[in-house]
């Protein structure tokens, strides 16, 4: 059975197009990423599967229920994270499970196998109100309000926005440990480092699905040349690089990424001879490892 | 039943971890019905008058005394030039300007008819109005002595008079607070409950709280119920504070019966709440709702019939008031305290208040969704 289906899902704000006949399916088990910048319509694609926002046209299925028709079923079976903490900011951290365990007719008890893990990290706050934690532990709190009913689907909004790197990645191992219990996760990131540790991801843009695939398979089919440059003056090489015919390039980390477009070949000392009749010193160059990074800014632009 | 109970263990435990709200729900009552009826009283004293006799007989001596010796004046100047006195009515020391003109005395007695004139300070309408009233009250009681004693010396009969003698029911002493304190518990029970009510269920909004809380399996009458319930508690608890401090404070005993009070102040509250609950679905920010909620509260007591009698406004403005549950409530608050009213008096009120109630819930349910 498919955790969520959606199909042709289309969702218009006064007017303005927010969603765009948007389908995609995400299989039991499966983590799947929703990765795309601000504004490219995932929460609306989120408050749609929650049964939060009505589809303006076309359908979609969460574990089989239909997301207008059933919504009580969905709402008692799915967990959500929203992307801007939601909890009780005045309640304790015990209090805030407590409250969310007995709403879904469940105790903290039955469920705690599910967020035993992150719950040891929070169980010396437990007294604390839920406003006064930090970043990361309100994640990990809003994380174990959306589990305690061990839902079938979760669904995270940009669940790692704010957090530090650190919490980041031990919620990304979280995820992968709840993946194993069977849970399908819906999730949404603005960033691409966390887009390679999805099964799946979809990749929007202006309420519009570009592709839909595996990271390794994006990788592998990236396609282009692609150079890694570094240089003295680094605003002057970003600058210079604009110029160099049929590529494209951007900063990425030190370096910058020069990716050639597709039918043309170049030579690494092309390039170099570029940079130094236009006066650039200390020019590094190299072939540069392809990351699900640059599959984005390739398929963005 | 079950949510319920969480919601409502949730909700009052919210409640009382916020002191301030706690301070506010359970002071703000008292400290004003404490302070102000004192303070918001009718009563006009301390009328400031500039004489100005042009006479100086014993008659116009007798009717000084008289005005200086009654509660309600203060004698800031005497003069004998009109246009003195008028100063001091534009400098703001006289409120009112008697003026006794020359010859008071031998006019009156020779042509047995005599006039005075006043001028009044009109800037202050209600000082303007009773100072006047009562600066008349003083000379009528002056004019009737006078009649006596000339026609005692004249050996004429003593014309016939009627005088009007009254007395006050329900407030014997005409005792200005305990008409104010009744209105004023109405006032508060119904800030309570409308502020709480529609700020409590805006914050949610605002926080995010209502996007986790709508994909539960919470049903929207749990969740409004869950609300309702801890205001309703709170507004009769302020209530009963209310009735507390005017009986030890002001004596005001309710003369009617407790039971129906308490019935009233229920459905009442209930209609106040579903109006907080109206505000609160048509606001997204606690900004908006407070100000919708002081705008609607600002026309619910001047137009409420505390301050001003609503016999005494304009046919449109009466009309008006009718759609004014405050109005009802202070109506009925003084009927029960002061007057002793039984169900059948206020039965009609009731009626209309459970209207009120059934109708601005029924709204709000409507207009509050789970899903946009």
């Amino acid at each position: 059975m498919k955790a969520v289906i959606a199909e042709n899902i289309s969702k218009q704000y006064n007017g303005k197009p927010a969603v765009e006949k948007v389908s995609f399916e995400v299989d039991e088990g499966e983590i799947f990423g929703l990765i795309g910048p601000d504004g490219a319509g995932k929460t609306s694609i989120f408050r749609i599967l929650t049964t939060l926002l009505l589809p303006d046209g076309g359908s979609a299925q969460v574990h089989h229920w239909d997301v207008v028709k059933d919504w009580r079923a969905i709402r008692n079976a799915v967990g959500y994270m929203p992307g801007k903490f939601s909890l009780y900011q005045d309640l304790t951290v015990e209090e805030n499970l407590h409250f969310f365990a007995t709403v879904f007719n469940t105790s903290i008890q039955e469920n705690y196998h599910l967020i035993e893990e992150i719950y040891v990290q929070l169980e010396p706050f437990k007294n604390r109100r839920a406003g006064k934690l930090s970043g990361g532990m309100k994640q990990k709190l809003a994380l174990c309000c959306a589990l305690i009913h061990k839902p079938k689907v979760l669904f995270l909004d940009e669940p790692t926005t704010g957090v530090d790197p650190v919490s980041r990645r031990e919620f990304w191992e979280m995820l992968k440990k709840l993946k194993q219990q069977n849970i399908s996760i819906v999730v949404s990131t603005p960033y691409m480092d966390e887009a390679s540790m999805c099964d799946r991801i979809a990749s929007i843009q202006s309420g519009s699905i570009l592709s839909i695939d595996t990271p390794q398979y994006l990788v592998k089919n990236y396609g282009n040349q692609l150079f890694k440059v570094k240089a003295n003056d680094r605003y002057r090489l970003l600058e210079v690089l604009k110029s160099v015919p049929s590529t494209k390039s951007y900063a990425f980390g030190e370096y910058a990424h020069i990716s050639v477009e597709k039918g043309h070949q170049m030579e690494a000392s092309e390039i170099r001879q570029h940079l130094h009749q236009n006066g650039l010193t200390g020019v590094e160059i190299g072939d540069a490892e392809v990351t699900i990074e640059d599959c984005f800014i390739n398929l963005l632009h | 039943m079950r949510t319920i109970k969480f919601l409502l263990y949730k909700e009052f435990k919210q409640i009382f971890r916020n002191r301030s709200i706690v301070a506010l729900i359970l002071f703000m009552p008292v400290m004003q019905l404490l302070i102000l009826p004192w303070a918001a009283d009718y009563e006009v004293k301390n009328i400031n008058v500039a004489l100005v006799d042009q006479d100086h007989s014993t008659y116009a001596q007798e009717l000084i005394s008289k005005i200086s010796g009654s509660n309600y004046f203060n004698i800031v100047s005497s003069t004998s030039s009109y246009d003195e006195a008028y100063r001091s009515i534009e400098s703001d020391a006289a409120d009112l300007v008697l003026l006794i003109p020359p010859n008071f005395k031998r006019d009156l007695v020779k042509n047995k008819a005599q006039k005075l004139f006043l001028a009044v300070n009109a800037i202050n309408g209600t000082k303007a109005n009773l100072g006047a009233a009562y600066m008349q009250e003083v000379i009528k009681e002056y004019n009737g002595k006078l009649l006596t004693e000339i026609h005692s010396v004249g050996r004429n009969p003593i014309p016939h008079r009627a005088e009007v003698t009254f007395s006050n029911w329900y407030n014997p002493h005409l005792s200005y607070k305990v008409f104010m304190v009744p209105g004023i518990l109405a006032i508060l029970v119904t800030m309570v409950g409308g502020f709480l009510s529609a700020l409590n269920i805006v914050k949610e909004k605002e926080v995010g709280t209502i996007e986790q809380v709508n994909v539960t399996p919470i049903k929207k009458h749990h969740f409004i119920l869950g609300k309702m319930i801890p205001f309703w508690v709170l507004g009769n608890v302020v209530f009963t504070l209310g009735l507390i401090v005017s009986w030890v404070i002001y004596g005001i005993v309710p003369v009617g019966s407790l039971l129906l009070l308490y019935s009233f102040i229920a459905v009442y509250l209930l209609a106040v709440l579903g109006f907080g609950l109206l505000i609160s679905t048509y606001s997204e920010t606690q900004q908006q709702a407070m100000f919708v909620m002081y705008f609607f509260m600002m026309v619910f007591i001047l137009m409420g019939g505390l301050f001003t009698p609503i016999e005494s406004m304009p046919e449109w403005a009466q009309e008006t008031i009718k759609i004014n549950p405050l109005s009802y409530l202070i109506k009925v608050l003084r009927m029960i305290v002061l007057k002793g009213s039984t169900f059948s008096d206020i039965a009609p009120h009731l009626g209309t208040i459970a209207l009120f109630a059934i109708g601005l819930n029924g709204w709000a349910m409507l207009n509050y969704k789970k899903t946009s």
